[in-house]
């Protein structure tokens, strides 16, 4: 069970209260219009699945309702940063 | 190979039953395979048996980082069904079961393949309708699958809540009488040792840590304990490591691995004889021949690496199964545990060629694996054997992700895994 910081209402709340969103920092195609097959595929469906340090896009679903960054180990499920839309994380994994 | 059978084990009773033969060697690798094969789960097992019985490639290695059978096909919840909404994943399922009806004979193992029947309770008019299009569908399909009422489903499970004071009173269910569930270590043991007899090198405690890659064409393994394997072709069958194994090829894969749960109780007295599924309130239940009530939860939503889950998950499920199963309010449970799935965006897998050249991944197998193990293992072993895919598991491409041929089975996947 996680207990996650959220950053915009400053507080550590219960997992049950927010929701995944999977990946963070996946950049929309620049130009639509002109995207090949496979560059939408990758863009909607491809994701990167790290054993180790992992940046996600939570939501608080049942608090502001706002969404949020984290970053998570995905063995040991240790919440090492959280930061708002538009920051960069702090910590990220050395190789790779 | 020794030969199983009521008569042999007359025989050994008589010497006390100490000279059983070894059920498999235990090999030092060779350095250069047909095929290798990643993963010695049921899946892998499975693919090394058939690419031996049924194409006569024997030169075979399965690696296993770990022991063999010890990861999904240890953790799972032993259910058996084919009742998928689409053609292709229908026929898939179909395939496996086909396959599961005839597996203690073939394999001269016994897997308890127990067809038991597999309920769907619906609770609203919107599961009634869905379950209705699917038996419909299941029916053009050829296979076995059936509404019942709620004052049928009552006699035919007398411990289901089926009553109109129920929080979400059940309006029906669908049954697939065919379905069921098998003894999941023995399918993992029973191919172990049908792959072992046909020469096969079952490799335990062997982990790859790298491929050998050059020009887009995979050469061999790099392993931690026996240095670089050479392989013609390479089969990954991993699992929840899959996303790690396509890195180190240097590709992402349409999947994220997610941590599933399930629970298991004290031994009870024998009630419930068949399998119950509710994706509405989301549990699903059956009872071990030794008694324990096998519970099921859904995964976590995040990524995770850690073989454990969420308290809440354990929460959600155990009020879903008291609401349809009130009678188990005070059954206390004895044990909880994880295993990593890999979860397509369409719950469906991938058998697929990839990226690099003689280079193969099956996974993407999410909540739903242990149903399709010969199946996948049959069609795979085609796969691996001919370099291109089985017509079946043709439409389970990773490139469907960007033709956009998705195989949305989210609908009959469910909680049911």
């Amino acid at each position: 069970m996680l207990l996650i910081y959220c950053p915009h209402c400053g507080e550590h709340r219960d997992e049950e209260e927010f929701h995944s969103k999977g990946q963070a920092h996946i950049a929309r195609p620049l130009d639509p219009d002109n995207c090949t097959d496979k560059e939408w595929g990758e863009y909607l469906f491809f994701r990167k699945n790290p054993r180790g340090l992992h940046h996600e896009l939570w939501i608080h679903a049942t608090g502001c309702r706002k969404f949020f960054n984290v970053t998570r180990d995905t063995v040991s499920y240790e919440i090492k940063e959280v930061y708002k839309i538009g920051e960069r994380p702090s910590v990220v994994a050395t190789a790779s | 190979m020794q030969h199983y059978s009521g008569f042999g084990l007359l025989k050994h009773a008589l010497h006390y039953h100490e000279d059983w033969q070894r059920v498999w060697r235990n090999p030092t690798p060779k350095k250069k395979y047909d095929v290798i094969i990643i993963g010695a789960g049921g899946h892998g097992l499975a693919t090394a048996y058939y690419l031996a019985k049924e194409h006569g490639i024997t030169n075979v290695a399965v690696l296993e980082k770990g022991h063999l059978g010890g990861g999904n096909i240890a953790r799972n919840t032993t259910i058996v069904r084919s009742n998928y909404l689409w053609d292709e994943s229908a026929a898939l399922y179909e395939h496996s079961m086909k396959l599961w009806e005839g597996l203690s004979q073939d394999l001269n193992y016994n897997v308890m393949f127990s067809q038991r029947g597999v309920y769907h309770t619906c609770h609203t008019l919107g599961d009634m309708r869905s379950n209705e299009r699917l038996v419909a569908a299941n029916r053009l399909q050829g296979i076995d699958n059936e509404m019942v009422d709620a004052e049928q489903l009552q006699k035919e499970i007398p411990s289901l809540d089926c009553s109109k004071g129920a929080r979400y009173p059940i309006m029906g269910a669908s049954v697939q009488r065919r379905a069921g569930n098998a003894r999941h270590d023995a399918v993992a043991w029973g191919y172990a040792r049908a792959a072992d007899a046909l020469g096969v090198d079952l490799i335990q405690n062997c982990e790859v840590i790298d491929m050998e890659i050059s020009e887009g064409k995979i050469t061999g393994v790099k392993t931690k304990q026996y240095g670089v394997l050479k392989a013609d072709r390479v089969g990954c069958v991993v699992a929840g490591n899959s996303g790690v194994l396509a890195k180190m090829a240097g590709f992402e894969l349409p999947v994220e691995s997610h941590p599933l749960q399930a629970l298991v109780s004290e031994p009870i007295k024998p009630f419930l004889d068949t399998v119950v599924m509710s994706n509405h309130v989301h549990g699903y239940m059956s009872q071990s021949d030794k008694g324990d009530l096998v519970i099921g939860a859904g995964i976590d939503g995040w990524v995770g690496y850690g073989q454990r889950g969420s308290y809440g998950i354990i929460e959600h499920t155990i009020q879903a199964i008291v609401e349809m199963f009130p009678c188990t309010s005070r059954v206390r449970m004895n044990r909880q545990w994880g295993g990593i799935v890999d979860a397509c965006p369409d719950a469906s897998p991938i058998i697929s060629d990839t990226p690099v050249k003689n280079l193969f991944f099956n996974c993407g197998w999410g909540t739903g694996g242990f149903k399709g193990t010969p199946g996948s293992g049959n069609l795979f072993a085609h796969t691996l054997a001919h370099g291109k895919p089985h017509p079946i598991a043709e439409p389970f491409s990773m490139y469907r992700f960007h033709t956009g041929a998705l195989i949305d089975e989210h609908g009959a996947a469910g909680v049911a895994h």
